[in-house]
């Protein structure tokens, strides 16, 4: 860019972990999204944690107002967002009050000096300055006037100040990016692609984004710039991907898989709208999307559309789980295939509705009256959403039952490369309607039985409206064994609810086994799910490298579980379960197998760091010792 | 199968083998006759036919159709019966329930269904009582009305079902009664034909928990004086002669004598208006069971259908952007190459 390009010498890392925070109205979303996909380009593996306040704009300035995303690079294979940042840029007070004390000892901050005012302190609640007294002492303090450069470098353009000043951020992105040696072509042409409509924001954007790579370079402040090199990746095309767009994107996959038409019922709820609006742009797939007046209308639709044949879901967060539970008991009954996704935020009521949280689980076991059975899955990554989605739609139409697939906010919302899978390797799970009688009345005339069961699977026919002579009634009344009739005998109610359990309960010779990451006989056995399989795997990696021995599982299948789980549980010295909840997992296990699992929780909105569940176990081996 | 099972034109082609359970002499009997009759005369497929319910008396209706049949949850069927219609277009839907069903814990479902206009006839059954549950009071009953949970007369000022159709901005709006088949089959294959949501309120007897509640006008010696024939392009009168009529003053509908204001000033009915304001002031004309009430089509007006309007964006999104491919939505962000 400039003549002093030849004093760059590059430093190489094998990670860093940058934080980007600010306050809501600043764009560190977008700035530490762009910051992400740069990364990504440039074949680094890495995991993303974007947290941000439920309030769309709370008050300027304050603690409450702070949104803030944290991402992981490296040269290598990762599996969490990092523990403790190395790197944190604080666009104001707020945001390093809020965010400081996660910065590891002896980490880089790098400040927006402009924003330390009297006022914004006053806001953010320091009765002293940060920079001067002391606060900041240990770490690699770097103050920049991002508001007064970005004002320079846009003085020349058409645009007002206060315009001019929002492109602050990308002030920052561009210093970021010098500071590790990102690309800056693919930000500039996303600026363009983005703002371009709007010129003059795009001009300002490019030219903050310029200034502040310039700055990088031609300061002495900060040095030379750092290299993280390309991750050691399988080979292959990548793309960067969210849990919620995967999810879409399964949704869609399936459809075509089934060769069924998509139908999607939906209420928007953070953290899952975005499933809704990836799959309403995604019409020429021939998805139906349909935004409902209510979370149980959401849930209800889809159930009418799944009579008709449709491949029906419906998504939401676990408030709206709660209201869909009734609908959700009908689907149960009526056995017809309906897929329900629950991206899981912090609970009870409106709880944390950008955090996230893992304590839907007894909910999506349990959440309905009477026995009412149904099968559970959950995504342990970003991309695994799109597999899990396809799983949850193949019991849904084999099996003909709803099915709850389980992700939470931290996927939905997180990203990581993804090596695309080949379509053609993606399984078939298609079905067949049925078009012709299947059973004979007591005069010796064909009828249709709709509750006559597979032989093999305990599922019912799926005979839809348009299927002449196959004219049936079902509804939430118990029905009769094989003529699905009103029925009210006790004995055919004993027999519909065992044959129901029966069902779901035979799917546990339909997935596939538990594998274990270990030396499959270690004296520790982790136990997890869901999207605690990052830090979980982190934290057996760092236990081994230590010299301890450890087993890890992840489960998919929460209900039924996969049939070698007794096994693998059986003869542990020490089981540990870490969830994201107050222990449940861990209940059905100890249910299920009288094994002495011991819990560790993390109920805070924010997933486990590493260190976290290693802590936990170390602290119960120490007492278990103590005991012994 | 009996011949009967095997013709269309014959009630029993449309009768299902179930066993009906509603209580001897209930006016649901007088209405499944009368649907059932009706289908006899309509060209549909009984394949293509699918009737939805939520609970209640009214919601066994499904089980007594040889149609398709959904028997769902209390309130939701209107919900329900939505997905049904934009997954299935081509299927001709009924929905059926009572005013607790309907307007109390499916109220929101109900002017949703209506407001967007999804393809779908409903059915009100109003008996103005809760009868699946013994008789409490429901969002129709008259205030003071004296139930097991409202020993000291209900409080509750009651909903007009017409005019929260209207409300809701219904398409189709109309009223008839259990006591009259060929009202009933008149209302309904409108009611049917209509592109749209069709909202057919049906004043229902029960006659276990709320016996003779609509005997002030539908009793037969009454009805010449109580009941109102709604007629397109025509002046509303009513009466044994014709004796008495409707005008609309300051926006308001009253009664009158015929003789009092002359001919001219009664008020000519028109359905297809768009403005709802005559209707709804027809519809107003009475929110008790004492005054002479309207009978017939209070609205129908054209406005685009829901599932065919959600269809036509399916097929512009195909051919603006073609048919989806897998392989390119997966490729669709930036991606890279890793060697």
């Amino acid at each position: 860019m400039t003549d002093t390009v030849d004093r760059v010498d590059e430093t190489t890392l094998d990670h860093v972990v940058i934080r980007f925070a600010g306050d809501s109205g600043d764009g560190m979303q977008l700035t530490g999204d762009r910051f992400t996909s740069a990364s990504a380009l440039a074949g680094n593996d890495l995991a993303t944690l974007p947290e941000f306040p439920a309030e769309i704009r709370a008050p300027q300035g304050t603690l409450a107002g702070v949104s803030a995303f944290q991402v992981h690079i490296s040269d290598h294979d990762i599996h969490t967002p990092g523990d403790a940042p190395d790197v944190l840029v604080a666009m104001n007070p707020a945001a390093l009050r809020s965010e400081l004390g996660r910065l590891r000892s002896g980490g880089t901050v790098i400040l927006n000096d402009d924003a330390f005012d009297e006022r914004n302190l006053d806001k953010a609640g320091y009765a002293a300055d940060p920079r001067d007294d002391g606060t900041l002492d240990g770490f690699i303090v770097h103050r920049v006037n991002m508001t007064k450069l970005t004002l320079d470098a846009t003085a020349d353009l058409d645009v007002k100040k206060r315009d001019a000043e929002r492109s602050k951020n990308f002030f920052a992105l561009g210093l970021i990016s010098w500071m590790y040696s990102r690309p800056t072509e693919p930000t500039l042409q996303w600026i363009q692609q983005k703002f371009g409509k709007i010129e003059a924001v795009a001009a300002a954007n490019t030219s903050a984004f310029k200034a502040g790579h310039a700055f990088g370079e031609t300061t002495e402040m900060f040095g030379s710039p750092f290299k993280v090199a390309a991750a050691p990746q399988r080979p292959g095309l990548y793309t960067n991907i969210t849990g919620n767009t995967a999810t879409a994107w399964g949704m869609v996959a399936a459809g075509q898989l089934a060769n069924l038409p998509v139908f999607l019922g939906s209420y928007p709820i953070t953290p899952a709208s975005d499933i809704l609006h990836e799959l309403s742009r995604l019409k020429n797939f021939g998805v139906r999307t349909f935004q409902a007046e209510d979370e149980i209308a959401g849930a209800g639709s889809a159930l009418g559309a799944a009579f008709g044949g449709a491949l029906a879901y419906t998504t939401t967060s676990g408030p709206g789980v709660a209201l869909k539970g009734e609908t959700i008991g009908l689907a149960v009954g009526m056995e017809l295939p309906l897929v329900i996704i629950d991206v899981q935020r912090g609970g009870p009521s409106t709880g944390l509705p950008t955090k996230t949280e893992a304590s839907d689980l007894l909910m999506a076991m349990y959440g309905r009256h009477g026995e009412s059975p149904m099968p559970v899955v959950s995504a342990s990554t970003p991309a695994e959403c799109f597999h899990a989605v396809i799983e949850a739609s193949r019991l849904a139409i084999k099996y003909r039952t709803p099915v709850i697939l389980l992700t939470d906010g931290y996927l939905a919302n997180g990203s990581e490369p993804w090596l695309l899978p080949d379509v053609d390797s993606l399984p078939d799970i298609s079905t067949t309607f049925t078009t012709e009688p299947n059973g004979t009345d007591a005069d010796g005339n064909d009828v249709f039985l709709p509750y006559l069961r597979d032989e093999v699977t305990g599922a019912r026919p799926w005979a839809i409206p348009g299927t002449p002579g196959l004219e049936h009634r079902i509804g939430g009344l118990e029905r009769q064994h094989e003529t699905g009739n009103v029925n009210y005998d006790p004995a055919n109610h004993g027999l519909m609810t065992d044959l129901r359990q029966a069902k779901i309960d035979g799917i546990a010779a339909d997935i596939p086994l538990i594998e274990v990451d270990g030396p499959g006989d270690a004296e520790i056995l982790l136990v997890g799910w869901g999207s605690t399989k990052g830090s979980i795997t982190a934290a057996a990696e760092r236990m081994r490298a230590e010299g301890a021995s450890v087993d890890h599982i992840h489960l998919t299948h929460l209900h039924p579980f996969a049939r070698n789980l007794g096994e693998v549980l059986s003869d542990r010295k020490h089981v540990f379960v870490p969830e994201m909840n107050k222990g449940q997992l861990v209940k059905l296990l100890r249910a299920e197998f009288l094994v002495d699992a011991h819990p560790i929780n993390k109920v805070m909105g924010t997933p486990f760091t590493a260190s976290e569940i290693i802590d936990a176990i170390n602290d119960r081996l120490l007492k278990a010792e103590a005991e012994a | 199968m009996t011949d009967v099972q095997l013709d269309p034109t014959k009630r029993g082609y449309w009768t299902s083998d179930q066993e009906v359970r509603w209580c001897p002499g209930c006016g649901d009997y007088g209405i499944l006759a009368a649907m059932q009759f009706m289908h006899t005369e309509l060209d549909v497929k009984r394949e293509e036919t699918v009737f939805v319910s939520g609970i209640g008396c009214a919601a066994r209706f499904p089980y007594y159709m040889s149609t398709y049949g959904m028997h769902t949850i209390h309130g939701r069927a209107p919900a329900i019966a939505t997905g049904l219609a934009m997954a299935r277009p081509d299927l001709n839907i009924w929905v059926v329930g009572g005013d607790g069903d309907m307007l109390s814990i499916g109220g929101n479902h109900l002017i949703h269904a209506l407001r967007r206009n999804v393809n779908m006839t409903i059915l009100l059954f109003n008996n103005q009582i809760y009868g699946l549950t013994k008789g409490q009071y429901s969002p129709t009953s008259e205030v003071g009305k004296v139930t097991k949970s409202t020993p000291m007369g209900s409080i509750d000022r009651p909903f007009n079902p017409i005019s929260v159709a209207l409300g809701a901005g219904a398409t189709f709006v109309a009223r008839t009664h259990d006591m009259d088949r060929k009202h009933m089959i008149q209302v309904f294959k409108r009611a049917n034909e209509h592109q749209g949501a069709a909202l057919v309120e049906i004043y229902q007897n029960c006659n276990v928990f709320n016996d003779g509640t609509y005997d002030p006008i539908l009793k037969r010696d009454n009805r010449a004086n109580m009941l109102i024939d709604l007629e397109h392009g025509q002046p509303v009168r009513f009466g044994a002669d014709g004796e008495r009529g409707v005008v609309v003053v300051d926006g308001q509908a009253r009664v009158v004598d015929v003789a009092d204001v002359g001919e001219d000033a009664l008020v000519v009915h028109n359905e297809s208006q768009d403005d709802p304001a005559l209707a709804f002031a027809l519809g107003n004309l009475a929110n008790d069971n004492e005054s002479p009430t309207p009978f017939g089509v209070f609205r129908a007006v054209d406005a685009p259908e829901y599932a065919g309007a959600a269809n036509q964006q399916l097929l512009a999104a195909n051919e603006a952007s073609g048919p989806g491919d897998l392989g390119e939505l997966l490729r669709s962000g930036a991606t890279w190459v890793v060697e």
